[in-house]
């Protein structure tokens, strides 16, 4: 027992800086750690699973015959680039619950204790958010072939469509890291889903076309990020996208706006969320 | 020299108006244990967050082996472990996940790190149940868990804050025999509790902490001894209505005489061979003396005694 518990020579310290190496296999142990949890808790996940299953039967098969496309089109093709990005959007909340799951219970603590590259925490939580966000596009794709969705795009544009929406939650994945290292508990982190997230897609072209909105309503929905990410999608997939023929700048220039939003959107919170993890944890 | 293993002084820290830490200080010698005893809400756990770099303090210094842990925060980290007062480990791993996931992040290979883990799995005797995961894991087992996380990294200088609180009594005992094993090895300890015979029986050195301020420091023998609350029992032969007026001299103080008139008890000052004297000045008054016991002070007399000073001071001052 002695040798197991045995203290080093005090003079062994660590070397105090972390290459780039050491700093990949924090994150990929923190990312590890953050999936080893959905492995033994599958029901995490049903935010991913069951509820894009159950958004895209609902949508297509409740609004499909209701809500015409301007400029024609099937409702069917219509709306999964939406539920992509409305899914995507709203699964954002996990990253926020989960830190502040963390914080609550005291592991950060034993995180900050250890000489490790401390914004690991973070990013290895964003990249498994950012798995299981995968999982979720796939899971949407699936059950959209399932009730007939279909794309006559190669490919590249089918994955670039994929990707665009991806980036855009993994960006909104650090704005809910910033509620979550906020939170008081970890339930106060999940009303910013229904508070936040939720307006934040329905307002946009993702599941009705904005010509129908009010004005002042269709001018937000227009310039939403979850708008010109879900049009980039459309026209990447040649699916029917009615707001090609809005003449908001986003909406005429989809792929670009949608990467302005992503980029800026991480630019700004994840700078943020580093910030407020070390106050959180210092003051 | 080399630097003490723990140095802390005038440290102060306030949560908006609260003072917590009232320019407390401190230091431990390397391989030796320190106890920094007081009640809930003395500052002792945010004394320990201060040293272990999850606090910044408001004022004062506090170095782990001449690194400032304000200045020098990871050097820090590279040197300490730390055991909270909740158990910071895992629910949803494994105890093996838990000590190899902390092995892995401080650059561990995979294999090394899982032989590590398992090695402190059965130092501290749980290995039976090193693959479950930890939800299902028992107060004690989860506070031993915690302290071989700590231990991972074999750091020199180790703070267990109220290591013991809310254990029962039998995992209470196996975590002092494994913090036991701990000061056997080497390392120093700083160890924060709220009870005195734990205090008693691990420490070195005890800091009496009391609203954010050092009261009182020292080994604790020389605690007891500051104390001047030890207690003398005498048990006559035959009731003797004189007795108590034959010893009160000796005693400087009240004798209380119990209803037979066979016991006689008073506190007393803690002077050497006292209880020589009592049965001597019985026995010269013509009074036979069946027992006599002198009992020292126990901690908590001297807990007592330090708080309930500091009381009234503080009571004195504000008056």
């Amino acid at each position: 027992m002695t040798s197991t518990i045995a203290p080093r020579a005090a003079a062994g310290t660590r070397p105090l800086t972390q290459g780039v190496a050491e700093r990949v296999r924090n994150v990929m142990s923190m990312t590890r750690r953050n999936l080893v949890h959905i492995s033994r808790e599958p029901m995490q996940l049903s935010d991913v699973t069951i509820q894009p299953v159950l958004f895209t039967v609902l949508f297509i098969f409740l609004f499909g015959g209701a809500i015409p496309i301007p400029g024609g089109g099937s409702y069917t093709d219509f709306i999964l680039a939406g539920l992509l990005s409305l899914n995507l959007t709203t699964s954002t909340m996990g990253t926020a619950v989960g830190l502040a799951t963390d914080l609550h219970e005291g592991m950060i603590d034993r995180f900050r204790t250890l000489p490790m590259w401390r914004p690991a925490v973070l990013v290895g939580r964003s990249f498994a958010d950012l798995l299981t966000a995968c999982l979720c596009a796939l899971v949407v794709a699936v059950t959209g072939l399932a009730v007939g969705w279909r794309t006559s795009a190669g490919l590249l544009p089918i994955i670039a469509g994929f990707a665009l929406v991806l980036f855009f939650a993994y960006s909104l994945s650090w704005v809910a890291a910033c509620v979550g290292l906020n939170s008081k508990s970890p339930e106060s982190a999940a009303s910013f889903g229904f508070i936040v997230l939720f307006p934040l897609a329905f307002v946009s072209n993702a599941l009705v076309p904005t010509q129908h909105m009010p004005g002042w309503l269709q001018a937000i929905a227009d310039w939403s990020p979850v708008s010109a990410v879900t049009a980039a999608a459309r026209q990447l997939w040649q699916n029917p996208n009615p707001s090609a023929s809005i003449s908001a700048w986003p909406m005429q220039h989809p792929i670009e706006a949608s990467l302005a939003w992503s980029v800026l959107i991480l630019a700004v919170a994840a700078p943020l969320a580093a910030r407020y993890f070390r106050r959180r944890t210092t003051e | 020299m080399s630097p003490p293993a723990i140095a802390v002084s005038g440290l102060t820290k306030s949560f908006g108006r609260t003072r917590v830490l009232n320019g407390i200080g401190f230091t431990a010698a390397e391989g030796t244990v320190l106890a920094l005893l007081g009640p809930n809400g003395a500052g002792k756990t945010t004394a320990v967050r201060i040293l272990g770099t999850l606090l910044r303090p408001d004022a004062g210094h506090a170095e782990i082996l001449g690194y400032d842990v304000v200045r020098e925060p990871q050097q820090v980290r590279s040197l300490i472990g730390l055991t909270g007062q909740y158990a910071a480990v895992d629910d949803m791993l494994s105890g093996r996940e838990n000590l190899s996931m902390i092995g892995r992040l401080l650059g561990q290979h995979a294999q090394a790190a899982r032989r590590r883990a398992d090695d402190l799995l059965s130092a501290f005797d749980l290995a039976g149940s090193a693959g479950q995961t930890v939800k299902a894991y028992s107060g004690g087992m989860r506070r031993r868990l915690d302290l071989a996380a700590s231990l991972v990294t074999q750091p020199p200088v180790l703070f267990l804050d109220e290591p013991t609180t809310g254990l029962d009594p039998v995992s209470r005992q196996r975590v002092w025999e494994v913090i036991r094993e701990l000061i056997g090895s080497g390392v120093t300890l700083l160890l924060t509790t709220q009870y005195l015979d734990e205090a008693d029986a691990l420490a070195d050195r005890i800091v009496v902490v009391n609203h954010g301020q050092v009261i009182a420091d020292g080994t604790p023998r020389e605690l007891k001894e500051r104390s001047r609350s030890a207690h003398v029992e005498v048990t006559l032969a035959e009731p003797g209505p004189e007795a108590a007026e034959v010893i009160a001299p000796l005693v400087g103080g009240q004798v209380s005489v119990s209803a037979d008139g066979l016991r006689l008890g008073a506190a007393v000052d803690n002077a050497p061979g006292l209880a020589t004297a009592v049965v001597r000045a019985l026995d010269q008054a013509g009074i036979l003396t069946d027992t006599i016991e002198v009992r020292q002070p126990s901690l908590d007399d001297v807990f007592f005694a330090l708080t309930g000073a500091a009381e009234r001071e503080s009571e004195g001052a504000a008056a």
